[in-house]
């Protein structure tokens, strides 16, 4: 039996997934939960653990830590939707003031297969680290940079370098595209550095680097349905994507010649 | 608990403190270190757990040096670290902006800001290597905010009169741990530094009196590992968490400060926390953890609660005549933008008398209705517009309509262990960065000094002075067949155990919820020697409670976020123990830290110079027994010791 606690008046049915490991089967598990507007989508989940816990059964396992939809940690699709039915919003930001009472919600997590289920709504994400391994960077040793005004950035490009860079890498493009493509995440971590003066010395290998390590860890192509762009919880463009298929092109280009 | 009372400080507590004039200590420090030779230090493997923006740096820094560097954080991926989540900014002094900033300033600011508990060469050394911080990041790609002119923005930040705050919209935490983390990559791509995640590092290994690795558990597959090195670095962050509600990100914990406490390192000053005035208020018993609002907020939006107690009018059907702007009127100088602890104490006395706003009566008014009526609608969402949309997701309100309502929530950790010019513990071979250490801010930090501080000890002190060990020190081989590395290894197994054997009636969670109830009210804003002796009851009965009657279910050979869960905070109620202690001890007022019995007549903090102008250093001694109490006499040869003031 499970005891339940009463945080509030809205009543929510959870359909969440348990999976033990990666190869493991995996189903949708029903729990009941009374809810309040004010709780966050976490905070739900939280209470469904305790009750859990209280009555002797296992909590599912999820991703979180900053709950402030910075950290990219929480990452599960709900109803169908990646962070859920709220725009520009991650999980951890989402409120129960979006439900109504009796309303049926399922909880599953990203679906892709080059982010393996770890446990329940955790995936191994480790993909995304190695992309950026392979040039998401700028090399310079400590100690050596020059003043920091010694390199005008024009505003314009800094503030589109900035609205790269506001990648939070959860992943969430990737489980929204019917490929499981990672253009839109790759072509962020990449645009930052491509509009900015002190990425351009190493532009052609990033370019190759990255998007030869995003291929290998085998995620899917891009055919354009733009659902990432519109899962995104940071609003990155897929203006992005183009960005980088030109230099990607460029890059292949030199290295041949 | 014996207590030294003389005045000077403890042979236990070397600072390691350089001679000579105040602006040349760290120049001539560095030039009498003991240099590694480039070539061998590629002998040297050094480990450094976390993966902030201290931990990153000095992994990324010491790797490009050349030594063999081990790097391991709770998390999926070292750019998830709480570092992400700082929103403010970053200071340094540069004076772009050419309003007289300067190293002195900065150093005279941290100084008094910190209450006049820090020690003056850390802080003078921090201000210095401010302004490298900011063109190695730059340097890296951080993309920080602009002017038309190409250059970088700046602004004043948390009552700071100078402009000096370096900025990336909102997240600066986020872009400059992603400079880190790039530089990180590099490393990791390069095969110098061996990244380790989901790795929590359980006990620190000891051996012949010198911190020689680590034993971590593998939160995937539940196994122990052991790690050997030449040199420990901790990273781990603060200890925030210990009130179960803070602005921390869920996982922060002081699980390795206090593993590597009870193998000798010495705690310091763990009653300093520090109390952010302007976060979202809680909104039922399952909070989960409070929403920082950053302070930026504070330069435009104006603070207030009703005249009278308990009046239920809405903020809008209140005229301006019945309205009490308590900071304006209390600080006529600063205003609202007076210094943290003065914000945060100030709701707390206002809340006390019943003029509490909301449906708690635990908030106060942050009033946009005057800067959208001066500059417009337009300015003040370029200004904050994202961090309105975040207060509208959390709260339901519109604050471009309703005055937002924020009360003050526990943010950082001022207090950490103890270490020396060096970043050296107690422990040789253990060096502490970052939050995590005790070191610049004293008892109270100021805005965008954290991230400054995380930053100058990775990129920029700790790859200067760690050859004072590695160079200074003969190091046997170790390994990690060695009987030190199995007894530690043996001693965290048994106590997941012991975890899982419990098997009671309450959930992690419950407990945690209530130590951090008890350590709000008794050692939060406001303490007292009744309040805490009180406390101290309370959290030995929850210790008692937590041991006998905490459930943990689930497989320990898997993920098992319930057991990593219950042994944070099991470390908590221990800890907890100590934090209060030392709040007892400290019979002043100082900062964060504001005893109820040594206030003026108008309600300010009052130091006591003569008697309290220490550290407080706590050493472990026995399971279940009272630590030891050693103190680190400060002396103040730059900066007067004055009252501070912000009339
Ligand atoms: C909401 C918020 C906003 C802030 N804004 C600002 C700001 O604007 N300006 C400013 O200067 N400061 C700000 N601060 C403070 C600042 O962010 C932190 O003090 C700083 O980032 C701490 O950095 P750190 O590297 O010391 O530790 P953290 O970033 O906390 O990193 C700790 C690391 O240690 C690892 N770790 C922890 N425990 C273990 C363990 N047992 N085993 C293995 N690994 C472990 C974690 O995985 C992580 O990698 C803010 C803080 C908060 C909460
Ligand atoms: S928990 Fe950090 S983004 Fe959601």
């Amino acid at each position: 039996m499970i005891q339940k606690k009463n945080h509030g008046d809205l009543r929510i049915v959870l359909e969440v997934w348990r999976q033990n490991g990666p190869g493991a089967p995996g189903a949708f598990e029903e729990h009941e939960v009374m809810a309040n507007e004010h709780m966050s989508f976490l905070e739900l989940l939280d209470v469904l653990n305790e009750q859990l816990v209280e009555s002797g059964q296992e909590p599912f396992v999820f991703e979180h830590d900053c709950r402030e939809g910075i950290c990219g940690s929480c990452s599960m699709t709900i109803d169908g939707k990646p962070h859920g039915p709220r725009d520009r919003t991650t999980a951890c930001q989402l409120h129960m003031r979006e439900y109504r009472n009796g309303d049926r919600v399922r909880v599953e997590p990203w679906r892709a297969n080059a982010f393996p289920v770890v446990k329940d709504l955790m995936t191994d994400r480790s993909a995304f680290d190695r992309i950026q391994q392979a040039g998401g960077y700028v090399s310079i040793n400590t100690g050596s940079a020059p003043d920091a005004h010694a390199m005008p950035v024009n505003k314009e490009n800094a503030d589109m370098a900035f609205d790269a860079a506001a990648c939070i890498g959860c992943g969430a493009c990737v489980a929204a595209c019917p490929n499981a493509s990672a253009m839109l995440f790759t072509s962020a971590k990449l645009s930052q550095y491509t509009l900015l003066p002190q990425g351009q010395p190493e532009r052609d290998q990033r370019a190759l680097g990255m998007v030869e390590q995003m291929d290998a860890e085998g995620f899917g192509n891009c055919t354009n349905h733009y659902e990432c762009e519109a899962a995104c919880p940071k609003g990155i463009s897929v203006t992005n994507i183009a960005r980088m298929n030109r230099e990607y092109t460029r890059a292949t280009l030199r290295r041949r010649n | 608990m014996t207590i030294a009372d003389s005045q000077s400080s403890s042979p236990r507590l070397d600072s390691k403190v350089p001679g000579g004039p105040m602006d040349q200590r760290w120049s001539n420090h560095k030039f009498d270190l003991k240099l590694v030779n480039p070539s061998n230090r590629r002998k040297f493997d050094v480990i450094v757990v976390g993966t902030g923006l201290a931990g990153g740096s000095a992994a990324a820094t010491l790797a490009e040096m050349g030594y063999n560097v081990k790097s391991f954080c709770i998390h999926d991926s070292p750019r998830r670290a709480h570092s992400i989540a700082a929103q403010g900014g970053i200071n340094a002094a540069k004076n772009y902006k050419g309003d007289g900033d300067s190293v002195h300033r900065l150093f005279y600011d941290t100084v008094k800001g910190g209450d006049y508990r820090s020690r003056e060469s850390n802080v003078h050394r921090l201000a210095e290597v401010s302004v490298d911080i900011i063109d190695q990041c730059v340097a890296q790609g951080v993309p920080f905010a602009r002017e038309y002119g190409g250059l970088l923005d700046n602004r004043s930040f948390g009552g700071a009169q100078v402009s000096r705050t370096f900025y990336a919209r909102g997240q600066t935490g986020q872009q400059l741990l992603l400079g880190a983390y790039g530089a990180m990559n590099r490393m990791i791509h390069a095969g110098r530094i061996d990244s380790y995640t989901k790795r929590e590092m359980v006990d620190l290994v000891v051996v012949n009196g010198v911190a020689r690795g680590i034993i971590v558990r593998n939160l995937v597959t539940g196994e122990y590992e052991r790690h050997a090195a030449h040199a420990v670095l901790m990273c781990t962050g603060g200890y925030g968490n210990a009130f179960f509600l803070s602005t921390n990100a869920k996982n922060s914990n002081v699980t390795a400060a206090w593993r590597a406490h009870k193998r000798g390192a010495f705690f310091a000053n763990p009653c300093y926390t520090q109390i952010h005035p302007t976060c979202i208020p809680r909104s039922g018993d399952y909070q989960s953890k409070l929403t920082l609002m950053s302070e930026s907020l504070r330069n435009d939006g104006r603070v207030w609660v009703p005249e009278k107690e308990g009046d239920p009018r809405a903020p809008q059907d209140i005229p301006e005549s019945e309205r009490d702007y308590y900071l304006e009127r209390k600080y006529p100088s600063f205003g609202n933008l007076v210094p943290r602890d003065v914000a945060s104490r100030n709701a707390k006395t206002v809340c006390d008398e019943g003029r509490g706003v909301g449906p708690t009566g635990e908030a106060v008014y942050l009033d946009f209705g005057d800067a959208i009526r001066r500059d417009g609608k337009e300015t003040i969402a370029s200004r904050y517009g994202n961090l309105f949309e975040m207060y509208e997701r959390i709260t339901g309100d519109n604050p471009y309509e309703v005055p937002m309502r924020i009360f003050p929530a526990v943010h950082y950790t001022m207090g950490g262990l103890w270490v020396d010019y060096n970043l050296e513990s107690t422990i040789p071979g253990l060096f502490v960065l970052g939050e995590a250490n005790f070191s610049d801010h004293g008892a109270n930090r100021l805005g965008a000094s954290a991230l400054m501080q995380g930053l100058a000890d990775g990129y920029f002190v700790i790859p200067a002075t760690i050859a004072s060990h590695l160079a200074g020190r003969k190091l046997e081989a170790v390994s990690v067949n060695d009987d030190a590395f199995k007894e530690a290894e043996a001693k965290a197994r048994e106590r997941a155990d012991l975890l899982l054997a419990c098997n009671g009636n309450r959930s992690v969670d419950s407990l945690h919820r209530e130590l951090g109830n008890t350590v709000w009210n008794y050692c939060g804003m406001e303490r007292t020697a009744e309040g805490l002796q009180e406390g101290i009851l309370k959290v030995r009965e929850l210790r008692a409670e937590f041991w006998s009657n905490v459930k943990v279910n689930g497989d320990p050979n898997h993920v098992n976020q319930d057991l990593e869960k219950a042994g944070r905070v099991a470390d908590f109620m221990e800890f907890a123990e100590v934090m209060f202690n030392d709040a007892l001890v400290r019979d002043e007022s100082c900062g964060g830290h504001f005893r109820a019995e040594h206030q003026t007549e108008e309600g300010e903090a009052r130091r006591d110079d003569e008697n309290y102008a220490h550290v407080s250093a706590w050493e472990f001694t026995e399971e279940q027994k009272l630590p030891t109490e050693h103190r680190e006499q400060l002396t103040f040869e730059e900066v007067k010791l004055t009252t501070r003031s912000y009339k």
